[in-house]
Formats: C-alpha cells, sequence, structure tokens
C-alpha cells in the first residue's frame, strides 16, 4: 500500500513537470511534437501513458499518433530505465566484432527487448546506433560507464557483478 | 481545359485534376490499393505509377497532378514491371492462405495478383510473425495481412475523427497499431468498422459470431429468435451478386425461418417505438428546460464517441437506447412473458449493418440481472454467409412478412436506415405532437442526400425548429464544437456514426462506395414512397403495445426497459 501511494504521488509530481513543460510551448501545434517529447523523455526519464496522453492534450493530438511518431524514432522509450542501463552499440564496426551475438546472449540472460525494462526494476537494454568509439568494439555501456571488447562469456560476468553488487546493498 | 496524351492519345484534362482522375475518366484502367475516392491521396503503395516523358522516374498517377502537354504511357513494359514488382514484394510476407481467408474473393491483393497473371512466389522471404488482436468484440486485427496501405489509419482519422490507430514503429518493424500497441478494447477505437470497409485485405474484419449462432439454433432447449435492422433488407442481395438498391425484405424474413429462427422480429418497429420515446422526451425537455440540443442515441459508435471526447455533452444524449437494444428488452420481457418462456433460455439474435452493434449488446447496462438483451449480433455479410452456409437462396425464396407482435413497421421507422432518416420521422411525429395534425407532404427533403451535415430549420405551428443531421464522428465533431462553442438554434440533433449512415455501416457489404450507399438510400426512400403507413405514431402494434404493457412514452416501464445512461469512458485519446 506504501508503494501505491508512493507511485501515485510520483505520478502527480511527474504531471507537474510535465505541465511546466508544456508551458514552456504555449499554443503549439503538431510541429512541437519531437522537442516536447525530448524535454519530456530527459525529464521523466521515459515516456508514460499518463505523459503521452497529456502531451497529446496540450498539442491536440491523439495518442495513437504520438506513439507511432515516438515509435518510429530509436531515442524515446516507453518503460522508466532499470537501475542498470545497459546500451549496447549496433554500429558497423561492433556488428563485425560480434555485437550480433552479444545482443542474442543479453536477450537471453535478461530475458529483455531492447527498449525493455525487467520487471524487478534492475536491468534495461537499449540498442544504439554508434558510440563513437569504435576501436575498442564491440562495446556496452552501463550506466554510462564503458566496457571494451565485450564477449558473451564477460557480458554474463558484467551481468552477474551487478547481481551481487545488489546483493550486497540488500544484506547492508 | 488543356490537353495531354496518353498512350498516344490526346485526352483533355482539367486544371487541378490528378492524372488518375483524368485517366479513369477516360477509361483507362489504373490499379490502386491506397486510393480513397473523397480523401487526399497518400501515394503510399505505388501500384498507379505511370511513366511520364522528360521524367527522370516513374510517378504516381493518384498523386501526381496533370499538366498541360503531358505524355503519359501506362503500359509500357517500365510500368507494367514496376506494378508487378510493387504486388509481388506486398506479396513476399503476405500469408498464402487465402482458401481460409474471410476476403477471399473480395480482396483487392488477390484480385491484382489475378489481374496481373502473377502465378507464384518470386521473393521467398521470411514473414514476420505477428498476433491477432482479437481483444474487441466488434473487430478483429490480423497484421500479418496487413500491406501498410494505410487506408484504414485514414478513414478513422479524416472520416471519423476518432484516429485510434496510427502506423507505429519503422522500417520492416513498422505495423499499424493502436496507442502503446494495447488492444482495440481498451483503445479508443469505437468499433465502426469503417476500417472493415476501407480495407484491401483481409487485415481487418469483423468478430463472427457465426458460429455461436448455428449452435444455438441447434440447442432445442433454446428459443432463438431474430430482429434485423432497417438498413439490412436494402443491402442484403448485393451478398448475392445483385447490384446496389434492391429490396428483399419478404425474402429475407423467408430466409430467416428457413434458418430456423423461431420469430423474425423488424427493428423498425422498435425505430417506431424509438420516435415515440424520443419525441416525448424531445418535448420533455423543451417544457422542462432540459439539456439541449437533445443528441440522438441509435448509433452505438457515436455513443462510445461522444462518452470518449465529449462527456460534458452526455446530459444532452437522448436516454433512449437504440431500436437493437430496445427490441432485445422487449424481448425477453414483454414477449418472454407472454410466451410463457424463460428469458435465459431465449437466444435474441439481431442482424445489423454495424459492427459496434456487436459491443453495445455487450454493453453491462443492456441486461437485466446477468441476462443480456441481445445475445449475439450479426453483420449483413455474416448474413451472407450464414445463408449460404445453410444453402438457402434468397432470390428464389417467396417473401414472408415479419412475425407480430414487432412485426409491424411504418416507412418513417425504415428510413432509420439511412442519415438524416430518425430526423425526418421524428419531425412528422413531431409535427403532429405540437400542432395536433398531420403535415401536408412528408417528403422533407433537407433531411435526405449524402452530404455530411444537413440542417433543417422550419416553423412547425408557432414554434421555430432548428434540426441537425450528422453522419461521419468527423462531421459530428463540427457540429458538437458549434454547440460548445454556445450555438443555440438547434434543438434537436441526429448523429449517424457511419458516413450515410446505417446504409453505409461497417457491417456492410465489402465493396461499398458512395455510390452503393446512395443507391441504397434510393431503396429505402422509394419504400417511403410507396406504402401508405408513414408516420411512426400510426404504428397500430406499437400502439397496442403502450396499451397492453409500456402504459405511455416516458413512463415508469419505459423508463425501466427503454431509457439507460452513459458515463464518461476512459481511454487513451
Amino acid at each position: 500500500m506504501g508503494t501505491a501511494t508512493t507511485e501515485k504521488t510520483k505520478g502527480a509530481e511527474g504531471a507537474e513537470a510535465i505541465r511546466a513543460i508544456l508551458e514552456a510551448h504555449p499554443g503549439a501545434g503538431r510541429d512541437a511534437l519531437i522537442p516536447v517529447l525530448q524535454e519530456v523523455q530527459e525529464q521523466q526519464g521515459f515516456l508514460s501513458k499518463e505523459a503521452v496522453v497529456q502531451i497529446g492534450r496540450h498539442l491536440k493530438l491523439p495518442a495513437s499518433k504520438i506513439y507511432g511518431v515516438a515509435t518510429f524514432y530509436n531515442q524515446f522509450r516507453f518503460q522508466p530505465k532499470g537501475k542498470y542501463h545497459i546500451m549496447l552499440c549496433r554500429g558497423t564496426a561492433c556488428h563485425v566484432k560480434g555485437s550480433q551475438r552479444l545482443l542474442s546472449s543479453i536477450v537471453k540472460l535478461l530475458n529483455l527487448q531492447p527498449g525493455q525494462t525487467s520487471r524487478d526494476r534492475l536491468f534495461s537494454l537499449e540498442v544504439v546506433a554508434c558510440m563513437g568509439a569504435c576501436g575498442l568494439a564491440p562495446v556496452v555501456s552501463v550506466n554510462g560507464e564503458f566496457y571494451a571488447k565485450v564477449t558473451p562469456r564477460k557480458l554474463a560476468e558484467m551481468i552477474q557483478e551487478c547481481r551481487q553488487k545488489e546483493r550486497g546493498d540488500v544484506s547492508n | 481545359m488543356f490537353e495531354i496524351e496518353v498512350d498516344g492519345r490526346k485526352i483533355q484534362a482539367n486544371e487541378g485534376e490528378t492524372i488518375l482522375t483524368v485517366l479513369r475518366r477516360e477509361g483507362v484502367q489504373v490499379p490502386t490499393l491506397c486510393f480513397m475516392e473523397g480523401l487526399l491521396p497518400s501515394g503510399a503503395c505505388r501500384m498507379c505509377v505511370v511513366e511520364a516523358e522528360g521524367m527522370p522516374a516513374l510517378v504516381p498517377s493518384c498523386s501526381y497532378p496533370a499538366a498541360a502537354g503531358m505524355k503519359l504511357k501506362t503500359r509500357s513494359p517500365k510500368v507494367l514491371a514496376a506494378r508487378r514488382t510493387v504486388l509481388e514484394l506486398l506479396m513476399a510476407n503476405h500469408p498464402d492462405d487465402c482458401l481460409y481467408c474471410s476476403r477471399s474473393g473480395k480482396c483487392d491483393l488477390q484480385n491484382l495478383s489475378q489481374e496481373m497473371g502473377i502465378r507464384g512466389r518470386r521473393f521467398p522471404a521470411t514473414r514476420t510473425p505477428q498476433d491477432a488482436d482479437v481483444s474487441s468484440p466488434s473487430i478483429v486485427r490480423d497484421p500479418e495481412k496487413c500491406v501498410l496501405c494505410g487506408k484504414c489509419v485514414r478513414v478513422c482519422e479524416e472520416i471519423q475523427g476518432v484516429s485510434a490507430i496510427d502506423f507505429v514503429g519503422r522500417g520492416s518493424r513498422a505495423h499499424v497499431g493502436t496507442a502503446f500497441d494495447q488492444g482495440l478494447n481498451v483503445s479508443s477505437c469505437v468499433n465502426c468498422g469503417q476500417c472493415i470497409l476501407a480495407c484491401p485485405t483481409g487485415a481487418l474484419a469483423e468478430r463472427s459470431y457465426i458460429d455461436q449462432v448455428i449452435a444455438a439454433l441447434a440447442d432445442p432447449s433454446k428459443t432463438v429468435v431474430v430482429q434485423h435492422a432497417p438498413a439490412v433488407s436494402v443491402t442484403l442481395a448485393e451478398e448475392f451478386g445483385v447490384k446496389p438498391g434492391k429490396d428483399v425484405d419478404g425474402q429475407m424474413v423467408a430466409a430467416l425461418r428457413r434458418v430456423g429462427f423461431k420469430r423474425v422480429f423488424d427493428t423498425s418497429f422498435t425505430a417506431d417505438l424509438t420516435i415515440m420515446e424520443e419525441g416525448s422526451e424531445l418535448v420533455h425537455r423543451v417544457q422542462t428546460g432540459g439539456a439541449l440540443p437533445m443528441l440522438t442515441s441509435c448509433s452505438p459508435g457515436w455513443i462510445k464517441f461522444i462518452e470518449q471526447f465529449y462527456p460534458d455533452l452526455l446530459p444532452n444524449v437522448s436516454t433512449c437506447k437504440s431500436p437493437q437494444q430496445m427490441m432485445g428488452a422487449l424481448i425477453k420481457s414483454f414477449w418472454a412473458e407472454r410466451e410463457k418462456i424463460d428469458p435465459a433460455s431465449i437466444v435474441s439474435v439481431s442482424i445489423m449493418p454495424c459492427t459496434a452493434k456487436k459491443f453495445e449488446c455487450s454493453r453491462e447496462e443492456m441486461g437485466r440481472g446477468g441476462v443480456a438483451d441481445v445475445d449475439y449480433v450479426l453483420t449483413t455479410r455474416e448474413l451472407g454467409q450464414l445463408l449460404r452456409i445453410f444453402g438457402v437462396d434468397v432470390a428464389t425464396i417467396a417473401p414472408e412478412t415479419a412475425d407480430t407482435p414487432f412485426g409491424e413497421r411504418t416507412t418513417a421507422g425504415k428510413i432509420f436506415g439511412a442519415s438524416g432518416g430518425v430526423m425526418e420521422a421524428a419531425v412528422r411525429t413531431a409535427h403532429v405532437l405540437i400542432t395536433g395534425q398531420e403535415m401536408g407532404d412528408l417528403k422533407i427533403q433537407p433531411l435526405r442526400g449524402q452530404k455530411g451535415i444537413k440542417e433543417l430549420h422550419a416553423k412547425i405551428g408557432d414554434l421555430e425548429v432548428g434540426a441537425a443531421v450528422a453522419s461521419g464522428l468527423a462531421n459530428a465533431r463540427k457540429l458538437l464544437d458549434e454547440v460548445r462553442a454556445g450555438r443555440k438554434d438547434l434543438q434537436f440533433i441526429e448523429i449517424m456514426t457511419c458516413p450515410g449512415g446505417c446504409v453505409g455501416g461497417g457491417g456492410q457489404p465489402i465493396g461499398t462506395d458512395q455510390a452503393k450507399v446512395r443507391a441504397r438510400m434510393g431503396a429505402l426512400y422509394q419504400i417511403d414512397r410507396d406504402e401508405a403507413s408513414r408516420v411512426s405514431h400510426k404504428n397500430q402494434h406499437v400502439q397496442r403495445l403502450y396499451q397492453e404493457f409500456l402504459g405511455k412514452p416516458l413512463g415508469e416501464k419505459s423508463h425501466h426497459l427503454l431509457h439507460t445512461h452513459y458515463q464518461k469512458r476512459e481511454v487513451l485519446i
């Protein structure tokens, strides 16, 4: 019950924050959609259903249209980021160096598709086109920290480490 | 006016016309998939390409304006190869299950493949498996059969002003979906089914209840009765290849009996009843200062629409149930009592031109004590299917009349099937309620025809009457926005979800277009011209129903059985 209340307060705060963003775009129409989506995601970490409805009311756009636009671009996500946000590079150099194998193993290890967050909110996965570190290919980053020349085995160890850290946190 | 050359022939074109318009007028057949009459072209499918001299690439004729001196080739090898390749690429990601497809025989993709003589799969690509959305009580979406032409998206947005669906994702993952890819049942979809009529393939279809109806008919413990809507008798023949505009009311009644329904009732009877109740409600509102303008409530797509988008205007909606639900309620109360049948053992089926009626009959408030008033709704298309399954030939069967006590109808109830018909029927009866006299000429021309919004301003007795009629929910939006903005000259507004009203309903035969809608309307007004009983208040059986059972319009029994309430609906809009 405590959690429910927190979620509710969070929701109200979120709506307030989004309102502030929307107020900075008075009288905006559909051409303002992408900047607004970017600002809301920046603030909230993702685009919630409530946020999309709220944006739609302001810009006079149906939710389906906003969802359509947002899913066209890789940058928008619809679930909150996990405690460990994993970015996997699928750029050319990383592809040549075997990032497809990394992707399949991470999907299997975490039971997650790109764009999703695990149910315990611990991990989230994002696939990006290039991180500009091609010399280190294949590259994976966890919460902004880069890991070079990653192999599926190394990846499994990284995830294991995160989980161990979590267990430590809990026992502390 | 200027000249262009098409395949070596000189033809005339007008400023602002697209190449396709000119070609079609001249009898040059150009295949299309995404083209929609009356809407802005999208140029998505590329089936309609032609070669224009001096242009570097083929041009889509649906969206390219004709220009003076243009030299076009519509059947050069380059054009034919391009069209063929477009089709073959679409088919590369399309299931090969035409044998089992609900759209087989009426599928644009299948027809084009036949017309172009395609005899094999040229691109053996692996198909993307996608789940069908079976969440809606009205509409089933199978994205595997979708060719991404976007017609459903456009009809939902531009004609209906709903925008429940749009293109989602990009590239090979692009698909048509709702906001957040949720089920249609929790989206802003109003179940109108116009997307089904627009769809060129089997990607959209009604949720069929034929199997359940056949099972009920075979169950000796059930009494299966049926009602049929005013707009079905003028379209059913099309399902059997007859050209639009033929009324087969009597044959349909006979066919329904042949199939095994115990009683065949006419929903036009409860349409007449609706006029009695709704007319009285309007008079009551005018006299007591109730919410005006009053809005009609027969069209369930429209009801869901207003619950979602204009909840502030819900007090203006008539509390009358739709004719389908009035009939349903009467069958399981008055008729069940009279025939001494347990309402729970009655299976009440209705034949509707409408997919939203399937949703309507499942609404919680449309029943009593856990027993739904209407159990299954079949569309005109499904009735065609049912009759074919049972081998009943509508063409040769001798006409019969519907059953008492809900079989008699006036032509006022019958014209409910056309946009403006409810209003025309209401004005005919209102004239008597206000002046005590019948109208001289019962035909009200301003309320007829295919215009999206029609208005009537007339003096009835001493009363200035303002009435408006809208069909297609985007048109309804225009009227409602005016009312919200304070427009005061209207007392009564009729709104039908589908363009042209029920004759253009989402449950009508595939291939419905504006010309067919016109022919079907013509058939309804022909009935109104030919028959003698043309005003709802003179329906003898409606009068008897009031005497024997209901008491008076808006009375306690009516309130209990024939009226309902609405509520604001939270969906992702």
